[in-house]
């Protein structure tokens, strides 16, 4: 890892076709600078996608990536670092693709607290298909599919982790384009799953979740006596509907990541050019 | 034909059934016998029936027979099941101090031998050893040395101390002896021993170690019967090869963490039987687009849906064949044996990597649970291959990288195959994505770089047909007028066959494709044949079609794939052209 790597190295050259305005080039932007911050650069870095407008990320970074099937990329993203632990893997999307047709994998991804980070563009909205109700969207948010409303609450997704097992919990906001990187810095520095929502507006299909409602609700925990440490107040904060929190809200810094309980420490890439030596006492066993 | 005795012992789920056949399985292949086992179980873990059975030759065995001349009946309903393979020289033997088994009739002519299992296990330290007083029994019955048990006794409760050891080998002897003395009886059976030196596993186990040897180091799954089996080998011995098992959440992510894995650079694969590729079926694409090299097995039991578990069917050949949506190069293996099943393994890898494409490795639920013994070098280590394909490194990766430096991870490469580069390479950073995507793995809708990357992804099985040989295996009378033909599992079965057809006068080629996609073409064979058969264990000849298939006089094509749809006047030019004979077999319309 070079120390001259600039946050700007962590850009491909392909333009985002994101709405002018859209929560994501933001977003975006506080993962490449967390990225250089920490001393990665894009050879030693995976960045994983999923599918919706969150997904282009991949496309628009410069990094090895794979931006692959709709709700799957925490498990793509754990094989890769189960397979080399020396990789920085890195897993972005939405909130449709990790608390909807991801959400499975997300309390597991939690639970088994692989050394990743975990950003998830979270707009309340479905943006690529043209303006749905996502699994965050509000009970009485009205879109084509849901004229009335969802009739049923959001996902709390900080909640589902915390309820999972989660060593890192933060919430962040797109806008507040310094907070946002150092959230994402401190996730990438967890030793475990660091989970980072992100509240990444959709200027084009919601009116409600907008970057003026984030700025006039969201409290910074910076400026306020919270203890990432006690898991009691972190409870308090996420399960506290009235109001939106910007930082950590829980770290366990006792975490030992998955693939550390595991005993693996090393790419498991080079392999040799025949039968490993001691294959044939695999044969013998069975006498 | 071999000259062979067919064992069983049978009771309820939960009463050792599995582990006391295995024993007996286990001495009679320390004897230098020959042995192929199978079960008859349910999906349940207790109660019910269930049966372990083992044929043993001194010569190979290679199939299951409609024979049974030892059972040991642990319940009357065992008796039962087995009622139609029971012959007037079979040994029944049962213990009738059971209150359940007081009104027991043995079928026909069939000897009944009470043996007071349970009182003489409590003799000897424990009702929990009646098991193995059956197998005493059983000794005697076959005229089967004792002390050849004393081995798998040893192996199976040697973590359990020496006492408990001993205890089941007095056990055993106590069986032995009591048919010695109360029984004046000639039983006509004689198990011999010989000097030959067997290991015995099943299909399952074969393809786990076959992992290991091709170097596989990440294997990521989900508990299925019948594959959890290779899950269970692998977990464990791969960490003595500096590899992992993950268990999934599910088979959606248990595909997706392989994948991951295979992106990492390390050989990676999983396992699961129907209902799982139902599943896994979701990102067969993207392992195909993004030319990652994995290895997906499917162990096929009874489907529809959840189906039979515990039942044997080749019904999933379309779905690994055609399954996903889209078009999707692949590889296609199906082992016919269990030792097979070793070696297609570790074919399995290599292909995956040459041609970084998904392989799909078809194996059954009748290899899974059967074990067989063979002589170790069977699987000699020496002979494993390991051929990783184009991989790069920070050496050569100039040769691969743009005028801007960029790294092509799809460059249209002559032979369809791209350089690879494992994360962590310096300048190889790139994307890929399950997007149609350029050379750089760049997201694209440009018509012409769409049929590029179509093509270069399929010119894989044309330069495999080239490189590889995707030939069949014979048996019979390479001139017979008769040809059969079979996939899979049923080769054993099939080649026992043909000697009941050779006593019967038939004379028959027999052919067995292990080789699914790209496949060995069969029509020459086909026509010179007067009658062709194919065996396959489902319901609608999925094989049968596909040979059907390629020994048909082929259609012309006319085939697009830009994402445009055929327009009139275009497609009204293409079959001019067609019919004139301007275009080959397969035409591709231009890209506009």
């Amino acid at each position: 890892m070079s120390s001259d790597v600039r946050f700007t190295d962590f850009k491909s050259d392909k333009q985002p076709t994101w709405c002018p305005g859209c929560g994501d080039f933001g977003t975006m932007n506080g993962m490449m600078k967390a990225l250089a911050e920490t001393g990665n650069d894009p050879d030693n870095t995976f960045v994983v996608a999923g599918i919706g407008c969150s997904g282009k990320i991949g496309t628009y970074m410069h990094s090895y990536a794979l931006h692959g099937v709709h709700g799957r990329a925490l498990p793509v993203g754990i094989g890769v670092k189960m397979a080399n632990p020396n990789l920085e893997v890195m897993v972005a999307g939405g909130d449709g693709d990790g608390y909807s047709i991801g959400a499975g994998h997300f309390i597991h991804a939690v639970r088994r607290n692989v050394d990743m980070s975990y950003v998830v563009m979270d707009n309340r909205i479905y943006g690529l298909t043209k303006g749905q109700a996502s699994p965050t969207s509000r009970e009485d948010f009205e879109t084509g599919t849901t004229p009335d409303g969802p009739k049923q609450p959001p996902v709390n997704p900080k909640a589902l982790a915390l309820a999972s097992g989660a060593t890192f919990i933060a919430q962040s906001f797109s806008s507040n384009s310094q907070r946002h990187a150092e959230i994402v810095q401190q996730a990438i520095e967890h030793d475990g799953f660091g989970f980072v929502n992100v509240y990444s507006p959709c200027v084009t299909f919601n009116d409600v979740d907008t970057y003026d409602y984030f700025r006039d609700t969201i409290v910074d925990l910076d400026e306020t006596d919270h203890d990432a440490g006690n898991r009691d107040q972190a409870k308090d904060k996420i399960l506290e509907s009235e109001k939106e929190y910007m930082g950590v809200l829980y770290q366990d810094e006792e975490s030992v990541p998955f693939e550390k309980r595991e005993g693996i420490e090393d790419s498991m890439a080079e392999i040799p050019d025949g039968a490993p030596e001691g294959a044939m006492d695999l044969v013998r066993e069975f006498y | 034909m071999p000259d062979d005795l067919n064992w069983a012992i049978g009771g309820e789920a939960g009463d050792g059934i599995d582990s006391t056949g295995k024993i007996f399985a286990q001495a009679l292949s320390r004897a230098g016998r020959h042995v192929f086992t199978s079960k008859d179980f349910a999906s349940r873990i207790r109660g019910g029936y269930t049966a372990y059975k083992v044929r043993t030759s001194v010569d190979r065995v290679e199939s299951v027979v409609d024979r049974l001349d030892i059972l040991i009946a642990l319940t009357e309903r065992t008796i039962h099941e087995n009622e139609d393979e029971l012959h007037d020289d079979s040994v029944i033997i049962y213990d009738a101090e059971r209150t359940t088994m007081q009104d027991v009739e043995v079928p026909g002519d069939a000897t009944a031998l009470e043996v007071p299992l349970k009182r003489l296990a409590e003799d000897a330290g424990g009702a929990i050893m009646l098991n193995v007083v059956a197998l005493g029994a059983a000794c005697e019955v076959t005229n089967f040395p004792i002390e050849n048990l004393d081995e798998s006794l040893q192996k199976r409760f040697g973590d359990k101390g020496e006492a408990i050891v001993e205890n089941n080998k007095q056990a055993a002897r106590m069986g032995q002896e009591y048919v010695q003395e109360e029984f004046d009886y000639e039983f006509g059976y004689d198990l011999e021993t010989t000097d030959e030196d067997y290991v015995l596993l099943n299909g399952d186990e074969a393809i786990g170690m076959g992992a290991i040897a091709a170097g596989c180091r990440f294997y990521a799954g989900y508990p299925i019967t019948p594959a959890t089996d290779v899950m269970e080998y692998l977990t464990g011995r791969i960490d003595q090869f500096g590899g992992k098992v993950v268990q999934a959440e599910d088979e959606l992510s248990a595909i997706n963490m392989a994948l991951g894995a295979a992106r990492a650079g390390a050989r990676s694969m999983t396992a699961t039987s129907g209902p799982g590729i139902d599943l896994m079926t979701e990102t067969f694409g993207l392992v195909a687009t993004s030319e990652t090299p994995l290895v997906i097995c499917d162990v096929m039991r009874s489907g529809p849906s959840t189906g039979m578990p515990t039942k044997q069917e080749q019904g999933d050949l379309n779905m690994t064949l055609y399954g996903g949506h889209g078009e999707i190069p692949r590889f296609v293996l199906a082992p016919t044996s269990i030792s097979e099943c070793f070696w297609k393994t570790v074919e399995a890898f290599n292909l995956a990597e040459k041609y970084q494409t998904p392989v799909f490795l078809v194996s059954d639920l009748a290899m899974a649970v059967t074990e067989q013994t063979f002589s170790p070098e069977t699987f000699d280590m020496d002979e494993v291959e390991v051929d990783r394909g184009k991989v790069v490194d920070e050496n050569d990766i100039d040769t691969w990288l743009d005028e801007k430096g960029r790294f092509q991870a799809h460059f249209p490469a002559a032979d369809g195959v791209s350089p690879r580069a494992f994360p962590g390479t310096a300048d190889g950073a790139h994307m890929t994505t399950g997007l149609e995507h350029d050379e750089l793995g760049r997201r694209t809708e440009d018509t012409d770089v769409r049929v590029e990357q179509v093509d270069k992804r399929q010119r894989k099985v044309e330069t495999a047909r080239e490189q590889e040989e995707f030939d069949y295996r014979e048996y019979g009378d390479p001139d017979a007028d008769t040809l059969v033909i079979s996939w899979g599992s049923n080769e054993g079965a099939m080649r026992e066959g043909l000697e009941f057809l050779e006593e019967d006068g038939y004379d028959i080629r027999f052919i067995s494709v292990p080789y699914i996609f790209p496949r060995p073409d069969l029509t020459e064979e086909v026509e010179a044949a007067d009658d062709v058969i194919v065996v396959e264990c489902n319901a609608t000849g999925q094989f049968a079609d596909v040979v059907e298939h390629d020994v048909l006089e082929r259609v012309e094509r006319i085939n697009k794939y830009t994402g445009v749809r055929f327009k009139a006047d275009e497609l009204a030019d293409e079959i001019k052209q067609t019919l004139a004979g301007d275009a080959g077999t397969t035409t591709e319309v231009e890209a506009e």
